[in-house]
């Protein structure tokens, strides 16, 4: 192993397409690098933004979250809220001078482990080009003006209403 | 949940931790000694009292290790590092529930899927297993007892559908002494068996095998028949559904009319027929769909009866003709609604034919001469508009070539990419019964041949024998323009690739018939959305799973049967109709369902009844109680996906089995080797 | 609206009718063409076989100008099948393919020139007529219309398929023309030939392919009753009509059946004259035809009543929605 940075990412799946695509990825010993823990949800819209937060703050350099494939929700739809909150998330992200690409919304079924695993591997590259997030020691130590941000909040696109 | 910290609670706790080594499968790559050393040592103060490492944990000795030490060491919570909880969740939480702890207090690792399978550096892989652990651990802690959640089952059942497949379910469902309501959109059941003439492979007629079913049902006491009905309104949950039918005004008393049907006789208006008769018949605006409806009531049409055309003046044969006291004809009848209690439903709601009129350079509606499959099994029937007679267009002369074009709409992604199923098998019946009644060349113009059933192959070679033509190549078009002088007008020419012979055909034909695939019903999705069930991308509805589980859907109490869920032949819906009423009637001798107790809901004094949760779930689960202003989740109808959860400003919403503190635990036990210590100045604004 | 225009060589030589119809017609559908300064050839058909690379270079300078000389639209038109696609093949290629797209612009560097593949939006003149400009705007414009007379509209193979941007009803049997020529007041006929070869270039190569096709095309639209064919494109007007004398000889038969644009069709609705429209230069005289235009809208026979079948009236047709 050379000295290269070795991002740590935490994954959100959920429990019918995603994990699954990443239990299949196992029985099919597809191999991908070990940078990326697994959290279990029911479904990708159960993710909620402070998750994602707490994942970062706790010392996570991006966060992977998967759900079933648009119109394929076991839940029938929610995880088009995934993507509604995925597409808020970036804008928040970039507001804390976090790159959005850090944290990335990506659709795996049950059947597609070989994908799964692919999307993990370039997820990992990705984070490794971005470098270390260390969030927690770089949390601002300044008081951030008031009223900076709010007129700066861009216009949600028509997508994300 | 309690204002206990993580910390004090891990006092409190005793947690065993099991690390697996399935054989080889995980301790080939993980270390799973360092593992079990590493949970014993370093997660000591957050409530590990041991840890184990097991070649099999999962082995029956592997599962008494565990219950040895809930009882003599006292463990209050256990956590597994084995293979995927969807694997062996189960049988953990039943080790537990033996031991006699709750179930749900243990929590699987998996660290052979997500890693000793995908892994191959062993010092990392061995790392991230140490982390799931320790997420696991930390998980453990925050979860909650739970119970199953016990709902009753009220024992009638609502079959939609009065197609082959529904028909079935209902007699099933019946005889075993139950009620069931059976919902039927057109004037009759039947469906689309009721259209045809023979089955394939055996021949038989159709009607034979069918009338007896829908007489079986019609006088079935425990069957309360629903025709020109529509179901509105499903609400409630599995064992406690109430639904709301619209029965649509069919002008006639059920009650007095005697099924003379002098009414039908005496009506003056004729017209094409789109529905029963595929367009090729006709029929009276008061009519029965086919001799043999079931129940035996007419239907009156307004959009075609001179009555109620003409502002309702004119007219009335049926009336003053109709021989009842009181009269059955009733012009004033309304729309109804009706509301019905039951604890499963079964959807059999069939399917539609593609439209032919797709595919413009096949012809249909251009060409006189070009059918699709359904207008010859009209054409076929000795009850059909032709009397059983195969003929052209023009009513009177048979055909002397007849060309069938399989696949037409399915296997072509321009219309539907999935195979249909059914139409080799029955282009290969028509084919026969063309030769049969007309001793017609028949070409069959075909992708694969596709005869997986039970005689069908067999069926297949009869034909063939027969001296059935069959060119193995997808029709590029039908066309009635001869190219080459030496080409003969008045007939269609069937331009086609033949593949074995490697040849571009024109074959010279006096019909084509278009052997249409099946589509779903053109409303699926509303259906779908009105019982809570989903579409797949083609339209069917989806089953819960596609292999072990082709029954039920993933709305609890809510199953589909026949080509509803997919397209299948006659043998398949049966046998799926039968299935589904197996599964109603598990539900209704268990008398109540246990329900997995991951669920929301709503702490009533954290809610500002904002209502943002509620348009969020897809259930219906979540309703607003004007009088207390807070929203209220139904548990039985709550499927447990947590996007409420996450959305809920307030926090006010829990979701048991995921809540936030077990996932915001989980991600600080996974990040506990990475993260660094914060030393943070005061923020001030 | 605007839109670059690419005459192409047949527009400017044998399809001269087809330029001077619609310049005679732009003003009144408010069509405003900008042509493309020092365009070249669009390589024809052959081209593209012979060197992919060259073709498409040869292509994109085109497109390379048009995008260079563009006011106010980014629209490019052209009135030839041929053009048109290949146009929108080097178009759409260039997008699809980063290896193409890198060898055509490097190509077009040498000429001091550079394409940004899909910075274009490359249509055909009957589209935009039908789907731009639409057919209200077309009938409003109408002061003669063409009642009585009987068409056969005629695509052609390149204009609908394959269709890249997907602007047609269907690649079969497409409607667009029909329904514009509707407009004008013409009779449409229905007939299964409408995207059927015209021969393409086997009139030179092999003329007795190339015949056995013509004559399909004009046999079917006589059976059909069709006073003429109605065509948008140069190399489909020049196999049906030039050599249509020829197919009569091979075959020992005598059509008469005219070719003309869509866009002489138009100009005459429009009132403009046939000589503006350059009515008179084809092949298989067209004046017998456009003799039956009457002043009067033919009277449509009022829909049958329902009545009941009579035995021997045959099967009903299927109800086309």
């Amino acid at each position: 192993m050379t000295d290269q940075f070795e991002p740590v990412i935490i994954g959100f799946t959920c429990n019918w397409c995603s994990y699954r695509a990443a239990d299949l990825a196992g029985t099919a010993r597809i191999k991908y690098p070990p940078n990326v823990r697994l959290i279990r949800l029911m479904c990708s819209g159960r993710l909620d933004p402070t998750f994602v937060l707490k994942a970062l703050s706790e010392g996570a350099d991006g966060v992977l979250i998967a759900g079933c494939h648009p119109g394929e929700c076991h839940y029938l739809e929610q995880n088009y809220k995934a993507l509604r909150r995925h597409r808020l998330m970036q804008r928040t992200l970039a507001q804390f001078g976090i790159e959005p690409e850090r944290v990335r919304l990506t659709w795996a079924s049950a059947a597609e482990g070989a994908k799964f695993a692919e999307d993990i591997t370039e997820m990992v590259e990705q984070v490794r080009k971005l470098g270390p997030l260390n969030w927690p020691a770089n949390l601002p130590t300044k008081p951030v003006p008031v009223g900076m941000v709010a007129a700066e909040i861009p216009v949600l696109s028509e997508e994300v209403a | 949940m309690t204002d206990k910290t993580q910390q004090e609670r891990a006092g409190e706790e005793r947690i065993g931790v099991y690390v697996c080594h399935c054989g080889s499968n995980i301790a080939g790559v993980v270390n799973v000694e360092a593992v079990a050393k590493f949970a014993a040592e370093d997660l000591k103060d957050r409530g590990v009292v041991l840890a184990r490492d097991y070649t099999f944990m999962c082995s029956v000795a592997g599962q008494e290790l565990i219950e040895q030490d809930i009882h003599e060491q006292g463990l209050t919570r256990v956590v597994v590092a084995a293979c995927s909880p969807h694997l062996h969740e189960k049988t953990f939480r039943n080790v537990c529930e033996r031991s006699g702890i709750n179930p749900y207090l243990s929590e699987m690792a998996s660290i052979r899927e997500h890693v000793a399978w995908v892994h191959t550096d062993k010092a990392a892989a061995t790392a991230k297993a140490k982390a799931i652990v320790n997420g696991a651990v930390e998980r453990v802690l925050k979860n909650e007892p739970l119970e199953a959640i016990r709902v009753p089952i009220d024992a009638a059942t609502l079959v939609v559908g009065g197609g082959i497949a529904g028909l079935q379910a209902a007699l099933e469902v019946a005889e075993a002494g139950y009620d069931v309501y059976l919902i039927e959109r057109e004037a009759s059941l039947g469906g689309h068996m009721a259209q045809f003439d023979k089955t394939f492979p055996t021949l038989d007629c159709a009607a034979c095998i069918l009338t007896p079913k829908m007489a079986a049902v019609g006088s079935h006491a425990r069957i309360h028949l629903f025709t020109w009905s529509e179901v509105e309104k499903v609400e409630g949950f599995v064992g406690n559904y109430t639904v709301t039918v619209k029965k649509k005004p069919r002008y006639v008393d059920e009650d007095v009319c005697t099924g003379c049907g002098i009414c039908v006789e005496k009506c003056p208006v004729m017209v094409v027929d789109e529905n029963f008769e595929a367009g090729i018949g006709y029929r009276k605006a008061i009519y029965w769909p086919f001799a043999q409806a079931v129940p035996n009531l007419p239907v009156l049409d307004p959009d075609t009866c001179t009555y109620f055309i003409g502002g309702k003046g004119g007219c009335k044969a049926c009336e003053i003709f109709c021989p009842t006291v009181p009269n059955s004809i009733l012009f004033d009848q309304k729309e109804e609604r009706v509301s019905l209690k039951v604890g499963n439903i079964i959807l059999a709601t069939g399917w539609d034919l593609f439209n032919a009129r797709r595919i413009p350079q096949y012809g249909y509606g251009r060409l006189a001469n070009v059918f699709t499959s359904l207008e010859l099994e009209r054409m076929c029937n000795a009850a059909g508009p032709t009397s059983g007679r195969v003929v052209l267009r023009d009513g009177q002369t048979a055909p002397k070539a007849v060309g069938i074009v399989h696949c037409v709409g399915s296997r072509d992604r321009n219309y539907n990419g999935y195979c249909s199923a059914i139409c080799c098998m029955q282009s290969l019946k028509l084919a026969h019964l063309v030769k049969e009644r007309t001793g017609a060349e028949v070409y069959n113009f075909y992708i694969d041949i596709r005869t997986p059933g039970k005689e069908y192959d067999e069926f297949y070679l009869r034909v063939m024998d027969e001296g059935v033509h069959f060119v193995r190549g997808k029709v590029a078009e039908v066309s009635d323009v001869p190219i080459a002088p030496s080409e003969e007008g008045g007939k269609l020419y069937v331009q086609v690739e033949d593949t074995l012979a490697g040849l571009q055909r024109r074959i010279p034909v006096d019909m084509v018939v278009l052997s249409a695939g099946l589509e779903p019903r053109h409303d699926s999705a509303e259906v779908g959305k009105t019982f809570g069930i989903a579409c797949s991308t083609n339209g069917w509805f989806i089953e819960k799973h596609a292999k072990m589980d082709p029954i039920a859907t993933m709305t609890e109490g809510v199953f589909v049967a026949g080509c509803a869920q997919g397209p299948k032949d006659i043998p398949a819906s049966v046998s799926q109709g039968a299935a589904a009423a197996a599964r109603v009637l598990s539900h209704i001798r268990q008398g109540e369902l246990a329900l997995e107790p991951i669920r929301a809901s709503v702490l009533e004094e954290q809610c500002s009844g904002c209502r943002i949760c509620n348009g969020l779930c897809p259930f219906n689960a979540i309703s607003f109680v004007a009088e207390r202003k807070v929203s209220e989740i139904n548990a039985a109808l709550c499927q447990g996906c947590g996007t409420c959860v996450a959305a809920c400003p307030a926090g006010a919403i829990q979701g048991s089995g995921f809540s936030n503190e077990q996932v915001l635990a989980q991600i600080e036990g996974l990040l506990r080797d990475v993260a660094q210590p914060v030393t943070r100045e005061p923020v001030t604004a | 609206m605007k839109a670059l225009f690419y005459p192409g060589c047949s527009m400017q030589r044998n399809a001269r009718p087809y330029l001077d119809s619609l310049l005679a017609i732009r003003a009144d559908i408010g069509l405003e063409l900008q042509e493309i300064d020092d365009w070249n050839c669009c390589g024809a058909t052959e081209y593209m076989s012979v060197h992919r690379v060259a073709a498409h270079s040869l292509i994109g300078r085109n497109l390379a100008l048009a995008q260079a000389q563009a006011v106010d639209t980014d629209v490019l038109t052209a009135g030839c099948s041929a053009c048109f696609l290949n146009l929108s093949k080097t178009d759409t290629q260039m997008r699809e393919d980063a290896k193409l797209n890198g060898t055509v612009n490097e190509a077009l560097a040498a000429g001091g020139l550079h394409y940004d593949a899909g910075s274009l939006k490359v249509r055909h003149l009957l589209d935009l007529v039908c789907h731009d400009i639409g057919y209200d705007a077309v009938k409003a414009r109408v002061v003669k219309p063409l009642y009585g007379l009987k068409v056969a509209a005629y695509y052609g193979c390149q204009v609908v398929r394959p269709d890249y941007d997907g602007r047609w009803d269907s690649h079969e049997h497409p409607t667009a023309m029909d329904t514009l020529l509707r407009a004008l007041g013409a009779e449409v006929v229905d007939w299964s030939l409408k995207t059927q070869c015209c021969g393409g270039h086997m009139s030179v190569i092999g003329p007795e392919v190339a015949f056995g096709l013509i004559r399909r095309l004009i046999h079917g639209a006589a059976e059909a009753g069709a006073d003429m064919v109605v065509t948008l494109c140069p190399m489909c007007q020049l196999n049906l009509d030039a050599y249509q004398v020829e197919m009569n000889k091979h075959f020992h038969t005598d059509y008469r059946v005219p070719v003309l644009y869509f866009t002489q069709l138009m100009g005459l609705a429009f009132g403009k004259s046939a000589k503006e429209l350059g009515i008179g230069k084809e092949f298989v005289d067209a004046t017998p035809a456009l003799a039956k235009i009457q002043a009067e809208a033919p009277k449509v026979a009022e829909a049958k009543r329902r009545r009941r079948p009579k035995p021997g009236d045959g099967l009903p047709m299927p109800r086309m929605e």
